[in-house]
């Protein structure tokens, strides 16, 4: 549904993908491949427009009224960086928007940054790993962070008045146990890809074009199980096992989202319209302490069933939770402090959850796994839907005897562009 | 990593010593070179070769001169005294060491570090570090001391003979820096005495020789990328201002992890730009 309501850039403007390149050159393998289709693949290559092929299953437009990345269909693997700006100048800014701009463009077709110069006296433009992979649904999806506005109250870049008093840093919520390496940021960049390889390469390219002018300040992978490895499409389940996600808005439904998700022309800041709050957080889980808890802990802890996803008392994974139902000894069947009930709380806030998995090996000072939730959730106003939601969550949640929240930040994700416009463009202008 | 480099070193050295550009064991890296198009305004750029070649001769023979003084130090028990020149003697080696590093033989006698080669091999300003910092000695350091002397000698006679090639320059320049992010900013260069940042210093200074000497050309060339590199020099030698105590540099151990964190991006935000100054190679 992304493609159709997004894809309001001109197909034949697509140029030729990286795979589409070698198929025309021949390279390695595909020179076999070309038996099929390929003299007519290279001639409307070169023609400049993209011929049907397996790339336009998995092609994203960067393009678009909205930023691709909030609306997508989650895909199976997410890079994550948050940066901090180090450029001194608004020119610099600028220009640092219109680099990604073109090169995130290119990047989502599948084809490398740069022009390909075959310097052999310089480093090439591009890194090179993604070199003859498909675009694999990636999209990249840019915000900007409180740090950009005003920084240790200075206003470096001109930009304090534009500033959306939505836009700060979150509170401390109760249990809250932040760490500075993953905490914050001027500006963060969202990669998100069926290939972590694709994902990668895409970061990468961007952070070196930012080299003078960004750095990285943290960065995290993530992942959840492949679309090869779940056939049936079900509701992604965190590594908790339990489903996660069930509850989001319809994303079909155009209304919804603009209720939801979209910051609105008459919210007070009009250069953000079209674009939405992301909040991102990274929550270790005690993966040790939960595997010694009992079945029925774990889904009173999250108030459904681990099988089916059903909310507790129901049959079936979307059955509508029913919050007055009590069992044979009067209490809630789901359980007051279950974490369903309380992020649903009087079905007042509503967010757009796009999480994903993470693992970072082992945690050092325990000796556990680090592994957890990198939680991402978009919504038109942090202030009315993520923060009260989290402080229901964070004062009374049964789930926090299994995870504590490390990172935190949020970011304001710009409106789309255009082709000859750029990311930030309304911010600047 | 280490090895690796000196392995490519010594090769390069034996083809340079005797002109063998041509034989069997010139690596694919040396043929790349060898086509590198310099044609046009290739004069100017000889020029700039010759005129580093100036640099880093003065700067190899104020290394003779300091070592001098160091190995005396040691040699006469001074172990105050070979403390405090250690570290400002190296600087003229590390400046000096896209020509210095060409003598893979040499190199690492002077300048390994422990484990880098077998310890019986093991010689040079690292050897007499350890014993300065952790053993608090110069007794048993005597024969090191001599043999350092010696061998910087030799560099000096050596250095001589070096062709001194805009290429070499190009690929130094940036080769400087990834010393620095490499094997400075881990803290492992000098990590007895923790006197990095001077080799630091002059990593980032030697190279910074380089740019000026290019710049004309590259302002021809590509005045937007001269700015910016000069204006990545001046972030990454504004920061090293800021660790400075009197003439010298802080212990490197005294630095924070943010510090050390914000040294190493601006060391990748200043070798971004200057890893395209073989721009100047280019035919107009």
């Amino acid at each position: 549904m992304e493609k159709n309501s997004q894809n309001n850039t001109d197909s034949s403007l697509r140029r030729i993908s990286r795979r589409n390149v070698l198929k025309a050159a021949g390279i390695g393998g595909a020179g076999m491949l070309l038996g099929a289709s390929g003299i007519g693949s290279f001639l409307t290559s070169t023609g400049n427009s993209m011929t049907k092929d397996e790339t336009d299953n998995n092609f994203i437009p960067f393009y678009g009224k909205h930023q691709s990345g909030i609306i997508t269909d989650m895909q199976d693997h997410i890079y994550f960086v948050s940066l901090e700006v180090t450029a001194e100048s608004r020119q610099d800014l600028i220009k640092l928007f219109k680099d990604w701009t073109n090169a995130a463009a290119a990047l989502t077709e599948g084809k490398g940054v740069g022009e390909a110069s075959g310097k052999s006296y310089l480093p090439p433009k591009d890194t090179g790993e993604a070199a003859g992979l498909s675009p694999s649904n990636l999209t990249i999806t840019f915000g900007v962070g409180p740090g950009l506005f005003v920084k240790d109250g200075r206003d470096r870049f001109g930009l304090q008045r534009k500033r959306p008093k939505e836009l700060k840093d979150l509170p401390l919520f109760p249990l809250d146990s932040l760490d500075e390496k993953w905490t914050g940021g001027d500006i963060c960049i969202q990669a998100c890809a069926d290939d972590l390889q694709v994902a990668f390469h895409a970061v990468r390219n961007l952070v070196r074009i930012a080299r003078g002018k960004a750095v990285i300040h943290w960065a995290q992978t993530g992942f959840q199980r492949t679309k090869q490895a779940d056939l049936k499409k079900e509701t992604p389940r965190n590594l908790f096992g339990f489903k996660d996600g069930t509850v989001n808005p319809d994303l079909h439904n155009q209304k919804e989202l603009n209720e939801q998700v979209w910051v609105q022309p008459e919210d007070g800041t009009s250069w953000l319209a079209g674009g939405s709050y992301m909040v991102v957080r990274r929550i270790q889980m005690y993966i040790e302490v939960w595997d010694r808890s009992s079945l029925r802990d774990q889904e009173a802890t999250f108030g459904r069933l681990r099988e089916s996803g059903a909310p507790l008392g129901q049959k079936h994974e979307f059955d509508k939770a029913d919050y007055q139902k009590k069992d044979e000894n009067s209490e809630p069947v789901i359980p007051m402090n279950s974490h369903m009930r309380l992020a649903h709380g009087k079905g007042q806030n509503q967010i757009l959850r796009r999480s994903y998995s993470y693992t970072d090996g082992m945690d050092p000072d325990t000796g556990s796994l680090d592994a957890g939730l990198l939680f991402i959730c978009f919504q038109r106003n942090p202030d009315k839907q993520f923060i009260p939601m989290q402080e229901r969550l964070a004062k009374q949640d049964k789930l926090n005897e299994y995870t504590v929240h490390k990172g935190s930040a949020l970011f304001a994700c710009l409106p789309g562009t255009h082709k000859g416009g750029y990311i930030g463009e309304t911010l600047f202008s | 990593m280490q090895k690796l480099k000196m392995a490519a070193a010594i090769l390069m050295s034996t083809s340079l010593l005797f002109g063998c550009s041509n034989s069997d064991n010139s690596t694919s890296a040396q043929k790349e070179k060898e086509k590198l198009p310099v044609k046009e305004g290739s004069e100017k750029l000889d020029e700039v070769a010759l005129k580093y070649r100036e640099y880093a001769l003065s700067e190899i023979e104020a290394f003779v001169k300091e070592t001098e003084t160091f190995t005396s130090a040691v040699k006469t028990g001074d172990i105050e005294g070979a403390k405090e020149t250690y570290a400002p003697a190296r600087m003229h080696y590390e400046r000096a060491e896209p020509i210095a590093e060409v003598f893979g033989d040499l190199d690492p006698k002077i300048d390994a570090r422990e484990g880098d080669v077998p310890e019986k091999e093991w010689t040079g300003y690292h050897r007499i570090e350890k014993g300065l910092w952790i053993e608090n000695t110069t007794k048993g350091y005597e024969q090191y001391a001599e043999q350092l002397m010696k061998d910087v000698n030799l560099l000096r006679a050596k250095v001589e003979t070096v062709d001194v090639t805009p290429e070499l320059l190009i690929t130094g320049a940036v080769d400087l820096l990834n010393e620095v992010s490499t094997s400075k900013v881990t803290g492992e260069e000098d990590r007895y005495s923790h006197t990095d940042l001077y080799d630091f210093a002059a990593n980032v200074q030697g190279a910074e020789k380089i740019y000026l000497l290019l710049k004309p050309s590259l302002m021809e060339k590509d005045q937007a990328l001269s700015e910016d590199i000069q204006k990545q020099f001046n972030s990454v030698f504004g920061l090293l201002e800021q660790h400075k105590i009197g003439e010298g540099y802080k212990a490197y151990t005294e630095l924070t992890k943010p510090e050390v964190k914000q040294l190493s991006q601006s060391i990748d935000a200043l070798a971004e730009p200057l890893s395209q100054i073989g721009v100047v190679t280019e035919e107009t």
